[in-house]
């Protein structure tokens, strides 16, 4: 949000959020990790930090990394991550796990599984879902938007196991990787759904293991089914590519990271990727004002609760009576 | 620096051939269950990966569990490699330490020593006041 020329500007630490985002385009790690913060925090000064760092990116390729618990999403990250960081880039990677409903707490174990890339300097960054339903946090697309300003090439964004994590990471990300496994076959059936519909990318991890042909196999009949229905996600070039992999010993991964260059190639030269970029915004925009509105909806109810104007009311006369206020009903002000 | 409503980010890990995890998971858990998020790394870290870890994660506090009397030595360095790398950040020990050394290991610049068997309130009291009086 802009500001007024005439107020100072806020101050974090005894540095500016512009000279931080600056730092950070200087390659200033402990600034990218402050930004990082303040976005994760939310209010006024990640408005701040969004400002000034939305006109500055566009650069890294987004990847997003799902799949079930336990495919190995971690370890493959960490593999792919440190051998693109080996060869020269500048890979980061946002790590997501889930918030404890309860206590709001989280233990972020994905460092455990990534030693070597922090070695090969691949940035890391951990971050707990506080909350937010559906498997990314809310914070998310303005992560992304500080390391990618930051110089980050690839930004790999993990998410915690499935669920309706994959919509949101397919709202996140250029291209989406989806982590199987062999023997997750009942897995990959109750959410080949969510998986087919977002995927532009599988790998089937612990492929040493002995039915990975079969996991192959199955993943390539369900691909035959959605060409024949015709089911494709609006700009989805192409069928999404398989590729093998063991990620604990490397297998496959120069392979894994060929088909990421090769899908961001596709999209560039289809166009899809600007495509895709302008429908991030929209969800971004979308997954904002969801926010927002359920908290006004949050303090409407608590309110009519309190003033007692909901007594002798029904509930769907109540909430409508809240929604004709809160949208512009007859007392709307702005 | 934290908004009262953030949760505190605390790494936690074990410093060089320390095999014994068990106590950490332990105090992980009751730091996440204290409303806390645990940046966890676990067994076999190095000065090095602690450090980066503070920087990428923007901790707000480490604890290093030692249980092999390498507290005096290492204590001491990982204060001084955080300083090195401008992160200013409050350590916590937790493990074995004789009372007689923690007078040198708070010389030293550590925050706090949470010793065996600290019921679980005192674990998390130590490492929200080693937050709080750090005044960041």
């Amino acid at each position: 949000m802009s500001r007024g020329s005439s107020r100072e500007p806020p101050v974090v630490g005894n540095r500016t959020v512009a000279q931080l985002v600056a730092a950070a385009r200087g390659g200033e790690r402990r600034a990218t990790a402050r930004l990082l913060t303040l976005v994760e925090q939310g209010g006024q000064l990640a408005d701040e930090v969004a400002g000034a760092t939305h006109q500055l990116i566009d650069n890294a390729h987004v990847v997003g990394v799902t799949g079930p618990p336990g495919a190995g999403k971690s370890t493959l990250t960490a593999a792919l991550t440190t051998l693109l960081a080996d060869r020269g880039r500048r890979p980061a990677v946002l790590a997501v796990d889930p918030s404890s409903p309860l206590t709001g707490g989280a233990i972020l174990g994905d460092r455990v599984r990534m030693v070597e890339a922090t070695a090969a300097g691949v940035f890391i960054r951990s971050m707990a879902t506080r909350g937010h339903a559906g498997g990314l946090a809310l914070a998310v697309p303005g992560m992304v938007r500080v390391l990618d300003a930051a110089g980050f090439d690839p930004v790999v964004v993990e998410t915690v196991g499935v669920g309706q994590v994959e919509v949101d990471v397919a709202a996140a990300a250029d291209t989406v990787l989806v982590v199987v496994t062999p023997g997750m076959g009942d897995a990959v059936q109750a959410n080949k759904a969510g998986l087919l519909e977002v995927a532009d990318l599988f790998a089937v991890n612990k492929s040493d293991q002995p039915n990975a042909a079969d996991a192959r196999r199955d993943l390539e009949l369900m691909l035959d089914l959605s060409e024949l229905t015709g089911h494709r996600r609006a700009g989805v070039p192409e069928r999404p590519a398989i590729v093998t992999t063991v990620a604990t010993t490397g297998g496959g991964v120069e392979e894994l990271a060929g088909a990421v260059d090769d899908h961001l190639e596709v999209l560039r030269s289809s166009g899809s990727l600007a495509v895709r970029r302008q429908d991030r915004r929209g969800a971004e925009v979308r997954s904002r004002l969801d926010h927002l509105l359920l908290e006004a909806s949050a303090a409407a109810v608590a309110l009519a609760s309190v003033d007692g104007s909901a007594d002798g009311e029904s509930p769907g006369a109540t909430a409508k009576r809240l929604a004709d206020h809160l949208l512009g009903g007859p007392d709307h002000k702005r | 620096m934290m908004s009262g409503d953030s949760p505190i980010r605390v790494v936690l890990a074990k410093l060089g051939l320390d095999g014994h995890d068990r106590g950490l998971k332990v105090v992980a858990r009751i730091l996440r269950d204290a409303g806390m998020e645990v940046i966890y790394l676990g067994l076999r870290q190095t000065t090095e990966t602690i450090v980066d870890a503070v920087e990428q994660e923007d901790a707000d506090v480490v604890g290093i569990s030692m249980l092999n009397a390498g507290h005096l030595t290492l204590g001491p360095r990982i204060v001084d490699a955080l300083a090195d790398a401008g992160l200013d950040v409050p350590v916590v020990i937790g493990g074995i330490v004789p009372d007689e050394d923690r007078q040198a290991l708070a010389d030293a610049g550590i925050a706090g020593v949470l010793g065996p068997g600290a019921p679980a309130e005192e674990v998390v009291a130590g490492i929200r006041d080693a937050v709080a009086t750090h005044g960041r």
